[in-house]
């Protein structure tokens, strides 16, 4: 029994982590039909910034974290205006292509500014203390996850469902002429939710540091996970992305915690029965 | 004549570059894996990701053979080619019914899929270690494999004159016409009856064999396969070479081929360490500013020069 709970909780962190990064990528990808391999380099971005603001600077561990988000969406939004403009027109394969890229040039100068070792985040001690939750004792930084998961995925379905900003973002989602022809500002939708996916995958980097290291190669190691989570989720949909997110991270855990030897081939053999059977995904076309 | 122009390129890089025939042999062999993929996503735009896993399939069999059961050279490479053609038509049974982001996502998948098995399999394939000690014998003729690399020099040369012809006639053909068909319309060649989903496994097959020659020809001449033969960074520097040599074109394969591992080889001589950002920088570019690639160029040059 403790086993079976601890397999849930782990896997559930884990997946929440999945699903901060992951859901960006996701809106973008359903909203632009751009799949953006650069994805994790802004994830890159926010952690390599927080280690350098709170490991060499000793800033608070929060503050670093804000600031290193709020520097990956200045990134972001600068990236959005001189190069992603010009990639979402391109073809598929150009796309492609376009952002590794991106991706190499981030994971270059990460490595040429901090070096390809491991980028440690130090945790305050107010996080690395166990909270009983009466059933179970948990490392307060792992209810942090938890919390910050579930808090993003409120936030979004605020914004996506009760917001004028959500109500053009589900309709460029289903229909970009449509919405460009009924007046929506299309390019303005896309520029902001490209800058808070990157902010969002930036929070994702640093709060997963514990389970998924930063460091100068984090971009192509991790984006095949993420993209695997978007598409069992079906492109465009935050729910669908949160449902895949948790359910591949407790199948990638509970693989790994029992049969260690094949656990990464498991994961990925459930992954394509998953996206075979599933033809459409869940959510493909809503956003919400 | 197209075909003579490599054949004596080959001859001036043999006589030009005596001591840096190695990384000549890499780029040949490159170029055999590129070739491939401009079959399966430059003419029948199958937009594949994982083409390292058909390469180090090759490569892994051609391994395997030639330190249990025979150092005999060609029937090596035919292990090879049968080993990536049976892995491409395993996979593509399930790919091939797939497209556009899925299809690219789930190449990805069964990459690192076979690249894991791999690594699990310690016994058979060293794991992480890579699978080293492969020992080849003479080719016929009596041409051992000697250490400057001449003769692996003009075995992989010949190699990939004979894909390259084999191409040639390939993309002539009923079946290569259709690939190109259904890379410009699936509806248009579905409504005319030609059975997509089943062209496009064959060409994904022959694509297979190709790419595991080209992973048996690197493990035969390097002696040693390494777990990385089935990495996501061989599939996505096999897709920049051809897309900075321009798809859908013979020679533009070996031209990207030749760019990219020259500018590799350069930068990474200059700064070790930072060379990943020179190649980013000239993928940006080259997808920005060159669509259509380096041989793009050549042709518009040619039709300036040439009225």
């Amino acid at each position: 029994m403790w086993f079976v709970s601890s397999i849930l909780i782990d896997g559930f962190v884990y997946g929440m982590v999945l699903f901060i990064i992951a859901v960006g990528l996701s809106v973008t990808m359903g909203l632009m039909r751009v799949v953006n391999l650069a994805h994790g380099g802004f994830a890159l971005i926010g952690g390599a910034t927080a280690h350098w603001l709170a490991f060499r600077h000793g800033v608070d561990y929060w503050a670093a974290a804000a600031l290193s988000i709020l520097l990956t969406m200045m990134i972001a939004a600068a990236a959005e205006i001189s190069l992603y403009r010009r990639i979402y027109a391109m073809e598929e394969l150009q796309q492609v292509l376009a952002t590794i890229g991106i991706a190499f040039i981030i994971t270059a100068t990460v490595n040429f500014l901090f070096g390809s070792t491991i980028l440690a985040i130090p945790l305050p001690q107010s996080l690395q203390d166990p909270v009983d939750l009466g059933f179970r004792i948990l490392p307060a930084h792992r209810l942090l996850v938890i919390l910050v998961g579930l808090g993003v995925l409120g936030l979004l379905h605020l914004l996506v469902d009760r917001t004028r900003f959500g109500v053009s973002l589900r309709a460029a989602v289903d229909n970009r002429q449509a919405a460009a022809g009924i007046g929506i500002d299309t390019g303005r939708i896309f520029a902001i939710t490209f800058v808070t996916g990157s902010g969002l995958a930036a929070l994702g980097g640093i709060l997963g540091a514990e389970m998924m290291p930063i460091e100068a190669s984090y971009p192509l190691r991790y984006i095949v996970l993420v993209l695997i989570v978007t598409i069992v989720g079906g492109m465009g949909s935050v729910n669908g992305t949160f449902l895949a997110a948790l359910g591949l991270g407790i199948i990638d855990t509970a693989a790994r915690y029992m049969l260690s030897e094949y656990g990464t081939i498991i994961f990925y053999a459930a992954m394509m029965v998953i996206v075979l059977l599933r033809r459409e995904g869940a959510g493909e076309r809503a956003a919400a | 004549m197209p075909e003579l122009t490599i054949l004596l390129a080959g001859v001036v890089l043999f006589l030009l570059m005596p001591y840096s025939l190695g990384f000549v042999t890499r780029v040949i062999i490159f170029a055999i894996l590129v070739l491939s993929l401009d079959l399966v996503l430059g003419y029948a735009g199958i937009a594949t990701l994982g083409q390292a896993a058909l390469y180090g399939t090759g490569a892994y069999a051609a391994g395997l053979f030639a330190v249990h059961l025979s150092g005999n050279p060609l029937a090596g490479l035919v292990v090879g080619a049968f080993a990536g053609a049976g892995m491409a038509a395993l996979s593509g049974s399930l790919l091939m019914r797939l497209s556009g982001l899925k299809l690219l996502v789930m190449t990805i998948a069964v990459a690192q899929i076979c690249q894991e098995v791999a690594n699990k399999m310690r016994g058979v394939t060293g794991g992480s270690d890579g699978l080293s000690n492969i020992l080849v014998d003479p080719l016929p003729g009596g041409f051992q494999f000697d250490f400057v690399g001449q003769t692996g020099y003009w075995y992989a040369f010949a190699v990939m004159m004979a894909i390259v012809l084999l191409m040639r006639v390939l993309t002539k053909s009923p079946l290569g016409l259709s690939a190109r068909g259904i890379h410009q319309s699936e509806a248009r060649m579905n409504a005319i009856g030609a059975p997509v989903y089943r062209r496009r496994l064959v060409i994904y097959t022959i694509g297979g064999a190709i790419a595991g020659i080209a992973g048996a020809l690197s493990a035969q001449i390097t002696g040693l396969v390494s777990i990385d033969a089935l990495g996501f960074i061989i599939s996505a520097e096999a897709v920049l070479m051809l897309v900075l040599g321009g798809q859908g074109r013979i020679y533009g394969a070996i031209i990207g081929a030749a760019a990219f591992l020259s500018i590799q080889h350069y930068a990474s001589g200059i700064d070790p360490f930072n060379w990943l950002f020179f190649v980013g920088a000239m993928v940006l570019l080259v997808v920005m500013v060159l669509p259509s690639g380096l041989i793009g160029l050549l042709t518009l040059a040619k039709g300036k020069f040439q009225p």
